[in-house]
């Protein structure tokens, strides 16, 4: 089918009316999807400086490294930072290994059979169930059943489980992103599951697989409900020597502030929450890093 | 491909072992017998039988779909990396059905090589493109040393002795083809098996992979499939015509494009389909 040429000359003023029409809708959505963005946008935006203004200036060495008080003045966060980051990071170290085994698993190893398929349903399905009742979960079985008390370890086993999903589907689709050719040409050398999957599979799927947990550990570190259900204190005077001891952590800290009837206090709080932030920001940057350095390996 | 002429299942009509003269004495690298693949319930091969002479050059070809890949790739059980694929028959290798149950793909795919369509390099250095067979099977010897031996039987030598530790992603297509070639060569297989491997390359490289392919002859015995059929002429020795899943023509290269036997043979070289 060929188009009807105009005969006078190369504008065609039906074309031309329908095509202002198409530029003014493109225009239109354009700035609709600009106001969807400036909304999330701004309002993180209030968020942070009423913050700042809130909490910038209580935020001093001694409030990293006191611990709580009566006097709001005196009060600091000491306990609860040094609480987060070993809960973090034991979070870390037992989420991280099962998460990417049982990606490992699912995505090269796993026939696809009912069973399989029932895990992964379940997997899915896991990732959307409420922080709480992980909570619940992790004070029945790791507090009273396994007898860890209300500890650390408790804490952070409970935090794995609740990001154990998210750090499997994020680590499959890594995985999944990685081309079959690599695998075809390792097999086709004489290579084993194991050697193609640890030689070429992993090393191309790791920037992936690396964000994905820094990213579900940020998600850890801000979890509130799960803590409070397990019984982390919020009094607490000394810093963690132990998986087994009790502690605090940074987020329930700022919500006993809030919650406290002198503004001095509140404060505290505003401050707490900077102190949060950094630590959140600080691991994303260093998830951003980390994904360059390995992405760009060549 | 579309509407393939004649009876819906062509009837083969030659037998496994081509008039082969000058191969007879060098034995057969490779005896196909009856061999059948299915994906689920695709018969995509079917029942094909042949032998492979020692250090010949097989060409495989045929219209697009008639199961050439499929046939290669069960030579060296890639198809086993197939959820829904199923081989039956047997591929006899000095004596044992490599099919069999009892024989380690992993085992098999080190004797017999490799090489795909598209180049398919690691995302690694040079050199550890072509170190990473022998490392993992373990071989003895001097790596510097099999490095650049596979290098060189791969003619690649010469352009990449200053940067092998340089990563192989930036070597031109054809380059990369013969890395490919390199690393199959350096884990010492007895038979190489190339899929298209000039398909995805420019006039001057496919020149230089089949010039490669008539000097490795001396050591290897090759298969390649190739919908290319001046290639096939040009390279190999024996070729084989497959069409709809069966083999329908085996024969000596310069007889099969002279003189084919069979009507499909002679409408798919002069270009009457596919
Ligand atoms: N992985 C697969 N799963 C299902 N069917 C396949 C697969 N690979 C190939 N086939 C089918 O098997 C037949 C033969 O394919 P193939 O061996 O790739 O042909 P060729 O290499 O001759 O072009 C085709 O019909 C194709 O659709
Ligand atoms: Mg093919």
């Amino acid at each position: 089918m060929t188009a009807q040429l105009p005969t006078a000359g190369f504008r065609d003023p039906e074309f031309a009316r329908r095509l202002g029409r198409r530029h003014r809708a493109g225009t239109w959505y354009k700035w609709i999807c600009f106001a969807a963005a400036a909304v999330g946008v701004l309002t993180l935006a209030v968020l942070l400086t009423d913050v700042l203004i809130d909490g910038a200036r209580r935020l001093s060495p001694e409030f990293l490294s006191s611990f709580p008080s009566r006097r709001p003045e005196s009060a600091g966060i000491k306990a609860a930072l040094w609480g987060s980051i070993w809960m973090i990071s034991l979070t870390a170290l037992m989420a991280f290994p099962l998460g990417v085994g049982a990606a490992i698993y699912l995505e090269e190893y796993a026939a696809r059979n009912w069973l399989n398929r029932l895990i992964e349903v379940n997997i899915a399905n896991l990732a959307g169930v409420p922080s709480i009742v992980y909570g619940l979960l992790g004070l029945e079985l790791f507090v009273r059943a396994l007898g860890f008390g209300r500890s650390l370890l408790a804490g952070s086993a409970t935090m794995a489980l609740l990001i154990l999903p998210v750090i499997i589907i994020a680590s499959r689709e890594a995985i999944r992103a990685v081309p079959g050719s690599i695998r075809e040409a390792s097999y086709a050398l004489g290579a084993s599951r194991w050697q193609t999957t640890r030689h070429h599979v992993l090393p191309s799927a790791f920037a992936g697989i690396l964000t994905g947990t820094i990213l579900a550990l940020s998600r850890a570190i801000g979890e509130t409900a799960p803590l409070i259900m397990i019984g982390a204190l919020t009094f607490i005077a000394f810093v963690p020597e132990g998986v087994l001891d009790p502690f605090t952590a940074l987020p329930i800290q700022i919500f006993n502030w809030v919650s406290r009837p002198q503004p001095g206090f509140h404060v505290n709080a505003a401050a707490g929450i900077l102190v949060l932030l950094a630590v959140l920001l600080l691991m994303n940057s260093v998830a951003i890093v980390l994904r360059n350095r390995f992405q760009r390996k060549w | 491909m579309s509407a393939a002429p004649g009876p819906a299942t062509p009837v083969p009509v030659v037998a496994p072992a081509p008039p082969a003269g000058r191969f007879k004495a060098a034995g057969n690298a490779l005896e196909i017998r009856d061999v059948s693949v299915y994906y689920g319930d695709v018969h995509a091969v079917k029942n094909v039988s042949l032998d492979i002479p020692t250090r010949a050059i097989v060409a495989m070809i045929g219209p697009s779909g008639c199961g050439k890949s499929t046939l290669l790739r069960s030579l060296n059980r890639m198809n086993d990396l197939v959820v829904s694929a199923r081989v039956e028959g047997q591929v006899l290798f000095r004596g044992e059905n490599l099919i069999g149950r009892g024989v380690d793909p992993v085992e098999v795919r080190r004797r017999i090589g490799m090489v795909f369509q598209k180049p398919n390099p690691f995302p690694k250095s040079i050199y550890d493109n072509v170190a990473f067979g022998p490392r993992i099977n373990g071989m003895p010897g001097d790596m510097d040393e099999i490095v650049e031996t596979s290098l060189r039987q791969a003619a690649l030598w010469e352009e990449v002795k200053h940067r092998l530790r340089e990563s192989a992603l930036g070597l031109s297509g054809g380059q990369q083809q013969r890395l490919c070639i390199a690393r199959a060569l350096a884990v010492k297989p007895e038979i190489l098996l190339l899929d298209e491997p000039a398909s995805a390359l420019d006039p001057i490289a496919t020149a230089k992979i089949e010039e490669l392919l008539k000097e490795l002859q001396r050591e290897y015995t090759i298969v390649i499939v190739t919908h290319n059929m001046q290639q096939a002429a040009r390279v190999s020795d024996l070729t084989a015509f497959m069409y709809l899943g069966r083999l329908m023509e085996y024969n000596v290269t310069d007889d099969i494009f002279t003189n084919p036997r069979v009507r499909e043979t002679e409408d798919y070289i002069t270009g009457r389909f596919g």
